[in-house]
């Protein structure tokens, strides 16, 4: 059995890469961060790697629009790298910040039943500003090949200004449910439909994560990397029960479907 | 060619940036208009209309929510009529651009220039008086320009020529006015003493000072950099100080006060203590901590935004240069600006309303501290009248470094490398302009000491310097913060010497002068003391990843500081006159106490005072601005400054593990209150010692290995009694370090904070913030401050005195009275360290300290948190006195004491070890979530449910800020 091995992509303001190398070594895949630019210069090196992950922050600034700049860089420089490595069976994780960045890459949601590329974004937050919280979500792992199947809720934290996933129309929500596609959404504590700021950004269909039709490609807005000791969650010191934070299910998911 | 690009959004889609600034022009008067916005982009380039259109739709518009209009500039006649148009001043940095370059590039489109604006639609029908008022709600003169019913991008100024080098100032002949005048045209703060100084040396060298040393030297002695006030000799003459009288001289304040106490203590957790850019304490292993708080107070005075980021950018590129380079894990602020429901017509002209002052600094650490990745996870807001004209905005930054890159040096022979961010004229006059007081024109006639930041050039330089480091390309490092080289190369080169060559700078545009480039504060740039074998390992590392890097010249053994300018020398500078040379004087201080102009008459306290002091924005909740902070990156949050069952409660402090997988943490907190300091700046000293460390301990820090930092914003110290209260507050400092055995291992002061206006002075209230930065053994055994649990027990520690002056209940009730909290510091050490010890025993279940509104408010807040009721009883009160009246009990902000919860099992082991202090049970908690506090005759005197509560505290100072409306709205 091939030893799993992540790559931790990085580039000029993504800064979530340390915390997220560690959370898939604490979960048992040795991990390693690169530089965009060394991808570009040899974007072979994919090979070595059963998992790709595109980490959060705020890359070249999020100037244009989060992600943006990013993903035009990799859409055109290393699009049909990513594909032909998905193609291989290699897994994707974009989280937040590199949630929006395989969105506008148009990796997420990817092409539909009906062959045709389905557009979707990840767009301001109603409160047109950032805000940091944690939020509890539903987990339905769906097509996705490495969701965590053994939780139906997750408490996460947030922390983004530009989070609200839309698509052209509420249809395309359904027709994105319908093909499983929707793997994480935003719920109220009691299990209710969230209103702000359950949903925090006012995401459509309190869409918060979604993978792509092959399953191998997931991208979420919430923070799991922030999520793995007892201590991250907000009210640990209320209840001593907790032996993990909640984002160290996905970490695990993610390492077992590599093995 | 060049491209006019429109990006609006889709009618289908939501406007969310309109919707907030229809909400915000409601705010300052203007109802009833409605705004659609559009991003504004012009590119210049090798670019058909093919290619901008590709550009366009490919980059800069979202098809899903967005569409462009794209347009050639030189033929575009706008038809936004009805329109307002922001557009950023010449010069003024777009950080923007970069990203259209890359994206374009990838696109392989060719863009060369590109600028953003943006555009508000208010409707073909609007008045131009509507539109001139929205105008200057959307826009700062100080950056920005406005255009009505004209979305087209103003013509760029045409690049300057490049000017010659030398030009040398005559000056030995100058009379005294004739040197006056030269310090003043030139903008150098230099006084007639320090000029007759600088005329003397050169007489004396037989040749004029050129403009670049003349420059060199007022950067270099300016108070920002020097701190001449502090540092310079002091006589006292007022009423008295503990241990030193009312009547005395001192040579050098800061050494014989602040550092006094550390040297004193010799703790042996100090590893690098006032010499470097931060102070060093050991943490964990061979892991040190690093701790800088700077203040960047008149450029966000003008420019809240941009002065704020580049405030965080400054205090973070110290902790970048502290030893061989330090990695940030934690931002803290702290703002002090005027009242948030002040009349915007009694704002004093040239100054902004309170609180888009606050909006603005928000949103500048918002955006720089999150764009970094550093968590921001501690701070503070202050208002006061007196802050008006003058806001206050303090920058922390805590870095964790290896022991063994604690120190650093600078070698001759080495080259000097500087990384980052290009030079332009951006910022000039920074160290300089922090000097002097602001007033009505400033914004006007200074704002060339205004920048905007760009997080993303320090986040680069942030990846590559640490693997540098690592990698031991280099010996010594620096930032480049006021004085920009000249302070940077000046402070490394003391010792040594160094040859500059100007024009090897790389810059933002053409036509700077060679003095221009060596003062120059553009931001996001370090210098580094590079052996020459391993300069081309720097410079391709720097190359890898995008940051730009130039060998600037060399330090020298000379002695000397040569700065040349395409084959010329432009300036050359004794080293030693240049650091050592400024005149010392003595200043005068006096104080005297000032008499109260009211008296607190002895009434019934209520309910409805508590709800009062919970409703004062001094006291209310700052979840609006702590939610915009990425207080969690990194994910080493441990103790969240939000805290509580839904994250509503205030946290005393924050606790951090930055090693991941290791359980050792800090805790940082702070402490501050400028209303003590009016009534006596020594005590106001002391109480924010206690305060700062009260809020590590509350969270479970260790106040054994606990550093302290000082950071003084004061008024004009040129006039006795200001100083006099600057003397005072540093004595206090010095008592309270060594009794607590707390040392400071750093600090900053910021003088002239006044504010002119006609003929009156607004001088800012003696503003010292202590910040605290305490170890935490193990993360697992912090407290947080929300009661957890029905059934258990509420203890106060720590005695309560009739202590109400500057307190909550003081501004509440309108009284300027009532005695200054005092500390009593050898039990106020007993106690915390009692405390800390029974954290780590876990007897703790949740801990407050009491500070602003006294027990009364922290038992509310406590009760908010935790969604779980209080009864408290003032009869078993630890109290100085019996007969201590109730009011006092409830309100008195004495010092060193802490509000804590613990469970019966418990009771017995807490109070064997709090034993021999001041310690009670006072009370119990309810399962129902109210608060009960009743008298000492066992009258019940609040009685408020946590709802009610809440709807006092919360939303008091957030309903001045938000923007957006509490229902979703829909496009």
């Amino acid at each position: 059995m091939a030893e799993p091995r992540v790559l931790v992509l990085r580039a000029a303001g993504i800064n979530c890469e340390l915390e997220t190398q560690f959370a898939f070594e604490r979960a048992g895949a040795p991990a390693r961060i690169m530089h965009v630019n060394r991808l570009l210069e040899r974007p072979d090196t994919l090979n070595e790697y059963g998992m790709v992950v595109v980490p959060g922050g705020f890359s070249y600034g999020d100037d244009i629009a989060a992600g943006k700049v990013l993903a035009v860089e990799i859409s055109h420089a290393l699009g049909d790298h990513f594909r032909a490595f998905v193609a291989r069976g290699g897994l994707m994780l974009g989280i937040c910040n590199g949630f929006q960045v395989l969105v506008k890459t148009g990796l997420l949601p990817g092409v539909g039943a009906d062959g045709a590329s389905r557009h979707a974004t990840v767009t301001w937050n109603d409160s047109h500003r950032y805000e940091d919280r944690w939020v509890h979500l539903t987990v339905d792992a769906g097509l996705c090949v490495f969701a965590p199947r053994d939780r139906s809720t997750l408490t996460l934290p947030v922390a983004h200004g530009e989070g609200r996933f839309t698509v052209g129309a509420d249809a395309e929500i359904e027709s994105l449910a319908a093909a499983r596609q929707v793997v994480f959404r935003y719920v109220a504590s009691d299990g209710t439909p969230p209103h702000y700021p359950a949903n925090p950004n006012g995401s459509m269909g309190h869409v918060a994560g979604i993978c792509d039709p092959t399953g191998q490609v997931l991208g979420l807005m919430p923070h799991p990397e922030r999520a793995l000791f007892p201590w991250h969650h907000p009210a640990w010191t209320r209840d001593g029960s907790r032996e993990e934070g909640d984002g160290a299910a996905l970490f695990r998911a993610a390492v077992k479907a590599m093995r | 060619m060049r491209w006019q690009i429109a990006v609006s959004p889709l009618s289908s889609a939501t406007d969310s940036l309109g919707h907030v600034i229809r909400n915000r022009l409601r705010a300052f008067g203007l109802d009833g208009v409605d705004v659609h916005t559009a991003r504004l982009f012009y590119l210049e380039g090798d670019l058909n209309g093919a290619a901008a259109r590709r550009v366009a739709d490919g980059l800069l518009a979202d098809p899903v929510v967005g569409t462009a209009t794209v347009d050639p500039w030189d033929d575009y006649t706008s038809t936004a009529s009805g329109s307002v148009s922001v557009f950023r001043r010449a010069g003024v940095m777009d950080p923007v651009e970069a990203g259209v370059l890359r994206g374009a590039k990838a696109l392989g489109c060719p863009v060369e220039r590109a600028a953003t604006a943006f555009r508000y639609e208010f409707g073909a029908g609007v008045d131009d008086d509507v539109l001139t008022r929205a105008a200057a709600l959307l826009s700062n003169p100080a950056i920005e320009e406005c255009q009505l019913h004209d979305d087209r991008f103003p013509p760029r100024a045409t690049a300057g020529e490049t000017p010659t080098g030398r030009i040398e100032v005559p000056l030995r002949d100058a009379d005294p006015a004739g040197l006056e005048a030269v310090s003043t045209e030139g903008g150098l703060s230099l006084t007639l003493l320090e000029m007759q100084e600088i005329q003397a040396h050169f007489r004396k060298l037989g040749r004029e000072p050129t403009d670049i040393e003349l420059e060199s030297l007022a950067q270099t002695w300016s108070e920002h950099c020097k701190h001449k006030t502090l540092a310079g000799a002091v006589r006292y003459e007022g009423d008295e100080i503990p241990g030193v009288g009312g009547s005395f001289a001192v040579d050098n304040l800061l050494t014989e006060t602040i550092k006094e106490a550390t040297h004193r203590l010799a703790r042996d957790f100090c590893l690098s203590v006032f010499h470097d850019n931060a102070g060093v304490i050991a943490f964990e292993g061979d892991q040190a901590l690093c701790f800088k708080v700077e203040t960047h107070n008149h450029p966000s005075a003008i420019e809240p935004y941009g002065g704020a980021g580049t405030g965080i950018g400054g205090v973070i590129r110290d902790i970048l240069g502290t030893g061989l380079g330090a990695r940030p894990v934690a931002n803290t602020n702290v703002f002090c600006v005027g009242p948030p429901d002040m009349a915007p017509g009694a704002v004093p002209k040239g100054a902004q309303h309170p609180v888009r002052i606050l909006k603005g600094v928000v949103s500048g650490v918002r955006d720089y501290g999150n764009q970094m990745g550093i968590p921001t996870v501690n701070g503070a807001v202050f208002f006061d009248q007196r802050y008006v004209g003058n806001p206050l905005v303090y920058c922390g930054t805590i870095g964790i470094i290896p022991k063994d890159k604690v120190e650093k040096t600078v070698v001759p022979g080495t080259a000097i490398v500087a990384i980052g961010g290009r030079t332009g004229r951006d910022g000039i006059h920074g160290a300089t302009f922090s000097s002097v007081e602001l007033h009505e024109d400033s914004e006007r006639v200074d704002s060339g000491a205004v920048q905007i930041g760009n997080a993303i050039t320090e986040k680069k330089v942030l990846d590559v310097l640490l693997q540098a480091r690592d990698r031991g390309l280099y010996v010594g490092i620096t930032d480049c913060g006021a004085g920009g080289f000249s302070s940077a190369v000046g402070e490394m080169a003391e010792h040594c010497g160094a040859e500059v060559h100007l024009d090897r700078a790389p810059l933002k545009y053409a036509g700077l002068s060679a003095s221009e480039i060596w003062i120059s504060e553009a931001q996001e740039r370090m210098v580094f003391s590079v052996p020459q074998e391993n300069v081309d390992a720097m410079l391709a590392l720097c190359a890898s990843e995008d940051v730009e890097a130039v060998v600037l010249g060399t330090f020298t053994g000379t002695g000397r500081l040569e700065l040349h300018y395409h084959g010329e020398v432009v300036g050359d500078l004794d080293m030693a006159f240049l650091h050592d040379g400024l005149p010392r004087i003595t200043r005068t201080a006096t104080w005297s106490a000032p008499s109260p102009d009211g008296e607190i008459t002895e009434s019934t306290a209520s309910g409805d005072d508590l709800l009062a002091i919970l409703s004062d924005p001094n006291v209310a909740s700052k979840e609006w601005i702590i939610r915009q902070y990425d207080h969690e990156v990194q994910a080493g949050s441990v103790v969240k400054p939000l805290v509580g069952t839904r994250g509503q409660g205030p946290s005393d402090g924050s606790v951090i593990a930055p090693m991941l997988g290791n359980r050792a943490g800090f805790a940082v907190g702070c402490g501050m209150n400028p209303r003590y300091g009016d009534l006596d700046p020594y005590h106001m000293a002391q109480a924010a010692i206690d305060e700062a460390l009260r809020n590590v301990v509350s969270v479970g820090g260790d106040p054994d290995h606990c550093a302290i930092l000082d950071n003084f914003s004061w008024g004009n110290t040129n006039y006795p009694d200001r100083l006099g209260g600057l003397v005072r507050a540093s004595y206090g400092c010095r008592d309270a370090a060594i009794a607590l055995r707390t040392p400071f291992i750093s600090g900053k002061d910021s003088l002239n904070n006044e504010y002119k206006v006609g003929d009156e002075t607004i001088v800012i209230p003696p503003s010292l913030l202590v910040s605290a930065l305490a170890r935490v053994p193990d993360v697992g055994a912090a407290v947080t401050m929300d009661l957890k649990a029905p059934g258990n027990l509420l203890y106060v520690v720590g005695e309560t005195a009739d202590e109400l002056g500057g307190s909550a209940y003081a501004v509440a009730t309108g009284i300027r009275a009532g005695d200054v909290p005092k500390l009593n510091a050898d039990r106020a050490r007993r106690t915390f360290l009692a405390l800390h010890a029974a954290m780590r025993r876990g007897l703790v279940r949740s801990c407050h300290d009491l500070s602003e509104g006294g027990l009364a408010a922290a038992a509310a807040e406590m009760v908010i948190a935790g969604e779980v009721g209080a009864r408290v009883s003032l009869r078993r009160l630890p109290k100085s006195s019996d007969d201590l009246w109730d009011t006092a009990s409830l309100f008195s902000e004495s010092l060193s004491r802490f509000l804590v919860e613990v469970t019966p099992e418990q009771t017995e082991e807490f109070e064997r070890a709090l034993d021999g202090l001041p310690a009670a049970a006072v009370g119990e908690t309810l399962p129902a979530p109210e608060l009960v506090m009743m008298g000492t005759n066992g009258a019940t005197l609040i009685e408020l449910s946590a709802t009610v509560l809440e709807d006092a505290w919360r939303p008091a100072l957030t309903r001045w800020l938000e923007d957006i409306d509490p229902e979703p709205h829909r496009g």
